[in-house]
């Protein structure tokens, strides 16, 4: 009995924390993408001739971001049924955005007018140990120019 | 040393390649970060103390990169790349690679 009311109280909070996580996290990132909008980030080819810039620097952003216990419950019932998990699609985009606009934050920081070739990557640094929590980091990086 | 994502550096001409240029760390995560980031795993969001973690990992990456292309006497590293695996439970590797080049 016990087991389970600790159960569902870790549900609910997990549910209720990590909710009102992800909607602030959601406008942080809108009203942080608004002051980076000026700078542009273009990837592109071997064949293209490289834009003039006095200077190139390397420029990262990374995040690790864990789902909460509701969700990874919920996806874990998801996946049975099987089909799109919304609850770690939206978890994949606020990491995506945020190594994004770190990466864009720290080119604005160092003056660049522009972002060439950027990569991202996704890694699952749960190891084995982690069964039953779901984190994973994002990285964004670039070359920045000046 | 310039450090680019690119083909080459802009505004430079490549001279001379030197091939290959690795660098690579396999990093543990704590007791003290791993037990916040059990109250994290709750309720969700970022876990500071992991990224930062891997900040410094990849810093420590990108610099062994770094000292090997200085070796081969190069003053530059393109085509930059970063790779993560986890290999055991609570570690990962982080490794960087690029092409040392002489640009003019």
């Amino acid at each position: 009995m016990i087991e389970l009311l600790i159960f569902g109280g870790l549900l609910l909070l997990g549910l209720v924390a990590g909710t009102i996580a992800e909607n602030k996290h959601l406008n942080d990132l809108r009203v942080r993408e608004k002051k980076v909008k000026t700078l542009n980030v273009v990837n592109f080819g071997a064949h293209e001739p490289l834009p003039e810039a006095r200077e190139a620097v390397l420029v990262m952003g990374n995040v690790v971001i864990a789902s909460d216990f509701f969700r990874i419950y919920l996806a874990g019932l998801l996946s049975i049924l099987g089909g799109n998990i919304g609850v770690y699609e939206t978890l994949m985009e606020r990491g995506r955005r945020e190594a994004i606009l770190r990466l864009k934050e720290q080119a604005i920081a160092l003056g660049a007018r522009q972002v060439l070739n950027l990569r991202l990557e996704t890694s699952n640094i749960n190891g084995e140990q982690g069964k039953g929590t779901v984190q994973v980091e994002v990285i964004a990086y670039g070359t920045a120019i000046r | 040393m310039i450090l680019t994502t690119l083909e080459g550096v802009p505004g430079r001409t490549i001279v001379r390649h030197y091939g290959i240029v690795q660098g690579s760390t396999v990093r543990a995560k704590n007791i003290g970060k791993d037990f916040l980031a059990g109250l994290k795993n709750i309720v969700g969001g970022e876990l500071k103390g992991y990224t930062e973690l891997l900040q410094e990992a990849r810093q420590e990456a990108l610099n062994r990169m770094v000292k090997e292309a200085s070796q081969t006497g190069a003053n530059a590293v393109v085509n930059i790349r970063f790779a993560t695996s986890a290999i055991a439970a609570g570690a990962a590797e982080i490794f960087a690679y690029g092409t040392a080049v002489y640009v003019e």
